[in-house]
């Protein structure tokens, strides 16, 4: 009998994964298509990043996915000097939350913009990106 | 209504390296609450213990604990809310006293810290926040209330130096506090010489000295109703009021990034509950597991409006003279931050300070005082008023 095969494509997560297995597994594979996206409620319309599988808002689980797309307002960053086990090649590093009026996105920014440069209020992109290690990212950009 | 009272506090030491496992730092605090309350074991009907998952090997630590401290037959369980597990946990005693189910109940948190690295523990840490989403962008604690204290410098000009101020102020108080983990004064020159430690970035803008330090230890508080609480103590200490909330996990999920809404929200259910206002406080304890968060909590609890709490602390009236001492005993910050055993050891602050015992840090007279605990980055708070 054939094995069954698993769905562990979130395990290509950021440069370290805790998750393998998720609902949201087709994140990662428009990632690879260079897609940053989030879902939205078929029924109710409720708007989610990060993508939800199943809606808090109506308790339905009929998701459409929509690209991250445009500009967001940085709310706030923060650059690390230290880091977790497992991210230490990583530093230092920046991580940022945008406002994309419906919805947030927390994540890097990208490392080709100074921390110095950076204003609260200032608007970025978020653009997927491939880790040296070879996993999946995205980070946020000077649109 | 019946009220429930605080009729024992302990806690052990914070230290450095522990050098005994859990069941046994465990001990130290409850010793030191039963002697307290003088009672025996046989009079407690049920124990809470509280701890955050995942620094000691020990599953399911309720009943390695409450062997340990004698307390078998009694039924006995685990409650977890990262950093505000204990302050969790009299929330549930407090719930199952009124129910009748029990009349004495002893709550008991622990953490032993130092089984682990600090990147691990950093690592364990930035678990608590969203693993999914989050996590593997390398999140940990201190930058996570980096983005608040950045979002905060933003919108009300505090400065790195207001923040400094509220260190300066927990050593003061860490000095004369004999189970504080850091028993040395903080200085503001230390936070501008490059030559400190104190001075060294962690995560823009929070340096060393805004972080609180790892510690291992344990805090015990025992609870009785009104009527158990009459029989067995001279001076019980009433809970007034209780407040909990949480708050999404993700940071996606969040609306404000200058204050924490399960602190407000908290607070208001808190002082709903026990009929008083902000001013009624003359004592307070807040999670200041970083500099920013005691300045938010200064905001969220209504001792300063939103943005003013630099204002509070440039005036001192947060030390033991001012107008609304926090802190006094060195917060997180200089007595340190063993997670399970935190809530434990700020109820047993204010219990001490309301019976005028607390020493060196005693406040003049304190009638009403006031804990405020925060899990995680905001996710989980718990405020908590209590009253002679």
């Amino acid at each position: 009998m054939a094995k069954k095969e698993v769905d562990d494509r979130f395990k290509r997560f950021g440069t370290v994964s805790f998750t393998a297995i998720t609902k949201a597994n087709d994140f990662i594979s428009y990632l690879e298509k260079g897609k940053v996206m989030g879902t939205r409620c078929k029924e109710c319309g409720a708007i989610y990043f990060p993508p939800r599988s199943d809606c808090s808002k109506c308790l339905q689980s009929n998701m459409e996915w929509f690209e991250v797309s445009g500009t967001g307002r940085l709310l706030s960053f923060s650059e690390l000097k230290y880091g977790p086990v497992g991210f230490e090649e990583d530093l230092p590093y920046t991580i940022a939350l945008l406002d994309y009026g419906d919805y947030k996105v927390f994540g890097r920014i990208s490392k080709d913009l100074p921390y110095g440069d950076l204003n609260v209020g200032m608007e970025l992109s978020t653009e997927p990106t491939t880790l040296p290690n070879g996993q999946l990212s995205y980070v946020f950009k000077r649109p | 209504m019946e009220k429930v009272g605080v009729i024992g506090v302990g806690q052990s030491s914070f230290v450095r390296g522990y050098p005994g496992s859990i069941r046994e730092l465990a001990f130290e605090g409850f010793k030191e609450a039963m002697e307290d309350a003088r009672i025996q074991t046989k009079d407690i009907g049920a124990s809470i213990i509280a701890s955050a998952p995942e620094y000691d090997k020990q599953r399911s630590p309720a009943g390695v604990i409450a062997e340990y401290l004698g307390l078998v037959p009694q039924p006995t369980f685990y409650i977890e809310s990262i950093c505000s597990s204990s302050s969790m946990a009299l929330r549930v005693a407090y719930s199952m006293i009124k129910a009748g189910l029990h009349d004495v109940i002893a709550i008991v948190g622990f953490q032993k810290m130092s089984e682990i690295s600090s990147g691990e523990s950093q690592e364990r840490m930035g678990r608590g926040a969203d693993i999914q989403w989050e996590s593997p962008f390398g999140t940990m604690m201190p930058a996570y209330y980096a983005m608040y204290a950045n979002a905060h410098m933003a919108e009300y000009g505090t400065g790195e130096e207001d923040l400094a101020k509220i260190r300066v102020k927990a050593a003061t108080y860490g000095q004369i506090n004999e189970k504080a983990v850091y028993r040395k004064p903080v200085t503001l020159e230390m936070f501008a010489d490059p030559e400190s430690t104190m001075s060294a970035t962690v995560a823009k803008p929070l340096r060393v000295g805004d972080c609180c330090a790892n510690a291992d230890g344990s805090s015990c508080i025992i609870v009785a109703s009104e009527e158990k609480a009459k029989a067995l103590c001279d001076k019980p200490v009433w809970i007034l009021g209780l407040g909990a909330a949480s708050e999404t996990v993700n940071m996606a999920g969040r609306d404000l990034l200058t204050g924490l809404k399960v602190a407000i929200e908290a607070g208001k259910q808190a002082y709903t509950m026990a009929g008083v206002t902000p001013k009624d406080i003359d004592v307070a304890e807040v999670h200041d597991c970083f500099t920013i968060a005691e300045m938010m909590a200064y905001e969220n609890l209504g001792f300063a409006k939103p943005g003013e709490g630099k204002d509070l602390i440039g005036s001192k009236e947060t030390y033991k003279e001012g107008s609304i001492p926090v802190n006094v005993d060195g917060g997180l910050l200089s007595k340190g931050h063993p997670i399970g055993a935190t809530g434990g050891s700020q109820i047993r602050t204010i219990v001490l300070q309301l019976r005028g015992e607390a020493g060196g840090m005693q406040v003049k007279d304190p009638e009403i005082g006031l804990v405020h605990n925060i899990g995680g980055v905001g996710l989980y708070g718990n405020v908590t008023i209590l009253g002679r």
